[in-house]
């Protein structure tokens, strides 16, 4: 029972790795080409990915990613083909390395630091509650005189 | 004391997020690294503008420092830098290659005669596919490439004549003077 659902499996994996291979329908290239598009930054309107932007070279690039794809090419030797020629910057989701640290992990780090310092005050706060005894004859002496005036 | 350096943080804190606030002003965010500073220039072979039956490669400039100029005759900033290149072709400091960006050739020969051509030749980029390659999305842009075509420098914009005084005739001097 149980090898002839492993077989069961390995001919699904078969199938599901031959399905892999079939040339994408136009229908899925075009979603994957405004997928990639969406997620590069357009240099000449920089606050545009190359799928909205009407700039002519967001027009061209997105012509580049289509070719690329009815060549075969997959989404990451695309993305690698853009930051080849236009560095990490056309990437909206620039990838984690040395000089991006900064930029992924900065405001964590900020936050980190404010919880730091927040934690800081409540401690000194509450440590500074403690009375001297002159501070506790003062305050019974008040109390005490409060009590007399209400009675 | 430790109390007072907590006091005066955000102080601190503040004064350099403006200082980095203050930078950003002076900043052109157009210009972006280019990431083929230190690479080989791509290779292509596209027609020259002057003699269409011959074609030119980056491959016949090894052994020498040159200039590629990304130009077009649609290009309003181009008119800006073209009498510095004039200039430095009068000189004959460094041969300049033009390269025509997605433009109509015979707008583009027109432009030539009308502003003076200081190119050694004019390459023709129809379909801005050497521009692709090249990393090329503001016109004008200019590329110091060395002897052994290596990209040195990229410029993107009219260049001045501040920023060729200071950074790429030094360049270009200093790169024919090396081996």
């Amino acid at each position: 029972m149980r090898a002839l659902l492993v077989l069961c499996l390995v001919f699904l994996a078969c199938a599901a790795a031959a399905y892999a291979q079939v040339p994408a329908s136009p229908a899925e290239l075009e979603r994957r080409e405004t997928a990639i598009a969406a997620e590069l930054r357009c240099l000449v309107c920089q606050n545009q990915s190359i799928a909205e932007s009407n700039a002519d070279l967001a027009r061209d690039l997105r012509q580049q990613i289509r070719e690329q794809l009815k060549a075969g090419k997959s989404d990451a030797e695309i993305r690698d083909f853009m930051t080849a020629r236009y560095g990490d910057f056309v990437l909206y989701r620039p990838p984690l390395k040395a000089g991006t640290v900064l930029l992924w992990f900065g405001p964590f780090a900020l936050l980190g630091l404010g919880a730091l310092i927040a934690a800081r005050i409540v401690r000194t706060r509450r440590s500074s509650v403690a009375l001297s005894d002159a501070d506790r004859a003062r305050a019974a002496e008040l109390l005490g005189r409060g009590r007399e005036d209400g009675a | 004391m430790n109390r007072k350096l907590l006091l005066i943080l955000p102080l601190v804190a503040f004064v350099a997020l403006t200082g980095f606030f203050l930078r950003g002003l002076w900043l052109n965010p157009r210009e972006v690294p280019s990431p083929l500073i230190g690479k080989a220039a791509p290779g292509f072979e596209r027609p020259v503008l002057h003699a269409l039956e011959r074609s030119f490669t980056p491959q016949e400039l090894r052994g020498q420092v040159w200039l590629l100029n990304v130009w077009a005759s649609w290009c309003a900033p181009c008119r800006e830098e073209h009498p510095l290149f004039n200039s430095l072709a009068k000189a004959k400091v460094v041969p300049i290659v033009g390269l025509n960006y997605k433009d109509n050739p015979d707008a583009a020969r027109k432009w030539l005669v009308a502003l003076g051509d200081p190119f050694l030749l004019t390459v023709i980029d129809a379909d801005g596919r050497v521009g692709l390659d090249y990393g090329v999305y503001g016109v004008p842009e200019t590329f110091v490439i060395d002897k052994s075509g290596v990209i040195r420098l990229k410029h993107i914009g009219p260049l001045t004549q501040e920023k060729l005084d200071k950074t790429v005739l030094p360049l270009v001097r200093q790169l024919q003077q090396g081996g």
